[in-house]
């Protein structure tokens, strides 16, 4: 385009001169070896974090962290007692099952009206799902806060009274919140499935709600695995909504929790490990199993389809 | 909300004609109405009209307690306050800046350069991507955690490698003219990988043919680079400039598992939280700060919205 043909013009690939395939090979060496060594750098911290949470302390208090040895598991048992791991995981799936299942749901409702229908309202509708998730948590925070403690309700409902301190206020809070971002990666996806799907159906007499649930939700399975992958990280990861609608620490789910773990355990720095390990395990699973579906979660936000 | 900035231009992408609303039948209606009304009530509900209540609350002297018909108006004292009386603000603004900065700098450019690199042909690219995209999964909570084992002072890695004992021994979290920094190196840690997958989708969707035409041409890799693929990627450039300022903006967890934002961490979004929960409740004051930050983000949500409803076109 903008290049000038005066520069003098390098070889391609595949029709390399032979004087200028050891000055190749060497660069291709300099990259791998970038490459290697950034990714270790990069693995490090994790790394040194399961390495030392299976080290006893006063092996590592006697001979230092630069060291090797003392090996045991007993950081994990103890680490899940004290944290109250069980617990606090499984007040996570309390709050990210239903937060997850309920955003998918509505977010593909709105995706399908937005993307598969011409109303005058839909692109303003698309704007007001989209910013929602850009907003700063933060500046919610107050009017929420209010909300939550002065809506009532019953005890067989929440146990503080009030929707304040339950697991239902930090549940329908990321449901609003990550809506905005679903919506809009499943609209983009929707608008790329053919017209003509809609139209048979039409044809054949199907009203909307069979168009959506028979013809178009079936064909949404790929982004709908990818958010769910997504966003079940996501929540589980989320500190601040808990923190800030929760006053009981043993609601609190495990990302939350961490903080208790640390005043704990504040010398033990073995045990704080197990502790990060433990809380890093299910996301690590998701890493491990599910990389493909969060990779292409993450980049169906950023590009079309 | 300033979306409707955007509306007009939003509005003026024609696409094509789909289905004419007119053959919906009557039941129809009803549940297509139910399918976006339902989520709309719970999105404006719980997002956009508590933002706008921190605004407005924003104007008042509400102590948090009272009635609130009992919040006085006190124009923009609050915010007058804030830039006047409060020491804490001006390192917060401060730091959330550096903050903004070194992202942009460091990891974001780091997660392109490394996009490029691993953008072709290589022996086990994906291990590599692995290792660089792994601390993005886990929570900046949780990189709180990890990198304290590193920066502790008495059992942390780094004054054990440097040799700094006793006295030496330097507080990376704690010593208030460093700790920025040490935040700042773990949370590049987790964006560059964030930045990198970002970019090599963006890469994967440039026309080879471009690149093709200027090796033609004689230009070098660089060149190429800069000139032809960096600029049609013009919509994950907007994408990662978005996505660095608004979580250099939000930024919160990592400084607050660290020390609840004090002592050389002051960030705009802590000290929100901080005039909040806490001792004394300033609700008036508090939201001026969060008020502050909503101004901030949405003139990015606007130039983000612009840019993706722009791309809409088919």
């Amino acid at each position: 385009m903008t290049a000038s043909t005066s520069a003098p013009t390098r070889p391609r690939e595949g029709g390399i001169a032979p004087s200028t395939a050891g000055y190749r090979r060497g660069r291709r060496g300099l990259l791998y070896g970038f490459l290697v060594a950034t990714s270790l750098v990069w693995l490090f911290p994790i790394l040194w974090a399961v390495f030392n949470s299976f080290r006893d302390y006063s092996y590592t208090s006697e001979h230092g962290y630069v060291s090797f040895g003392g090996f045991t598991v007993d950081n994990y048992l103890n680490a899940w007692r004290r944290g109250d791991f069980g617990q606090h995981f499984w007040n996570s799936v309390i709050i990210t099952v239903p937060a997850v299942v309920v955003t998918l749901v509505l977010a593909a409702c709105v995706a399908f009206v937005v993307a598969r229908f011409n109303f005058k309202i839909n692109i303003a509708m698309l704007m007001m799902f989209t910013a929602a998730n850009l907003l700063p948590q933060q500046a919610l925070l107050v009017p929420l806060f209010k909300l939550y403690n002065y809506i009532q309700v019953p005890f067989w409902f929440s146990d503080s009274g009030t929707l304040y301190n339950s697991y239902w206020a930090v549940i329908i809070t990321h449901i609003a919140f990550q809506t905005g971002f679903c919506t809009f990666v499943l609209s983009n996806y929707m608008k790329t499935l053919p017209t003509e799907l809609t139209e048979a159906a039409l044809v054949d007499g199907a009203g909307v709600l069979r168009q959506f649930l028979q013809v178009i939700l079936p064909l949404c399975r790929p982004p709908l695995a990818a958010l769910a992958t997504l966003e079940v990280t996501w929540v589980y990861n989320d500190f601040f909504w808990a923190v800030a609608f929760m006053s009981q620490g043993d609601k609190y789910p495990v990302t939350s929790s961490l903080q208790n773990l640390r005043g704990e355990f504040f010398t033990d720095y073995n045990l704080l490990s197990a502790g990060s390990v433990m809380a890093a395990l299910p996301t690590l699973i998701v890493f491990f199993v599910l990389q493909k579906q969060f990779v292409s979660g993450l980049t169906l936000g950023a590009t079309k389809g | 909300m300033a979306t409707t900035q955007t509306q007009e231009a939003g509005l003026a992408t024609a696409r094509p004609p789909r289905r004419r609303a007119h053959r919906l039948s009557k039941g129809d209606r009803l549940i297509l109405a139910l399918m976006a009304g339902v989520p709309a009530v719970v999105v404006i509900g719980l997002v956009w009209l508590p933002a706008a209540a921190t605004v407005f609350l924003s104007f008042t002297s509400w102590d948090g307690f009272g009635p609130i018909s009992e919040a006085k108006n006190v124009g923009l004292k609050n915010y007058h306050d804030v830039v006047t009386i409060y020491p804490p603000f001006k390192p917060a603004l401060e730091h959330n800046l550096i903050w903004l900065a070194v992202t942009f700098l460091v990891p974001t450019v780091f997660g392109m350069f490394l996009a490029v690199l691993l953008d072709r042909e290589l022996r086990g690219s994906r291990i590599y991507q692995s290792a660089l995209f792994l601390p993005v999964v886990l929570s900046l909570a949780l990189t709180g955690f990890i990198w304290q084992l590193i920066y502790s002072r008495d059992q942390g890695l780094l004054n054990a490698v440097l040799g700094l004992h006793g006295a030496n021994a330097i507080d990376w979290y704690g010593d208030s003219s460093i700790n920025l920094w040490a935040v700042l190196v773990a949370a590049s840690w987790r964006h560059t990988g964030y930045i990198m997958l970002l970019y090599l989708a963006g890469l994967k969707g440039v026309d080879p043919s471009l690149r093709e035409a200027a090796a033609v041409d004689g230009a070098s890799q660089t060149r190429t680079f800069f000139q032809v693929v960096f600029p049609v990627m013009r919509p994950i450039n907007i994408i990662v400039l978005v996505v660095t300022v608004i979580e250099s903006l939000r930024a919160f967890d990592l400084v607050w598992v660290i020390n609840k934002g004090r002592n050389g961490l002051e960030l705009i979004s802590a000290l929100v939280v901080s005039n909040i929960v806490g001792e004394g409740q300033r609700i008036g004051f508090g939201s001026a700060l969060a008020s502050i930050m909503l101004v901030i983000s949405l003139v990015f949500i606007v130039i983000y919205l612009s840019a993706v409803l722009r791309e809409d076109k088919p």
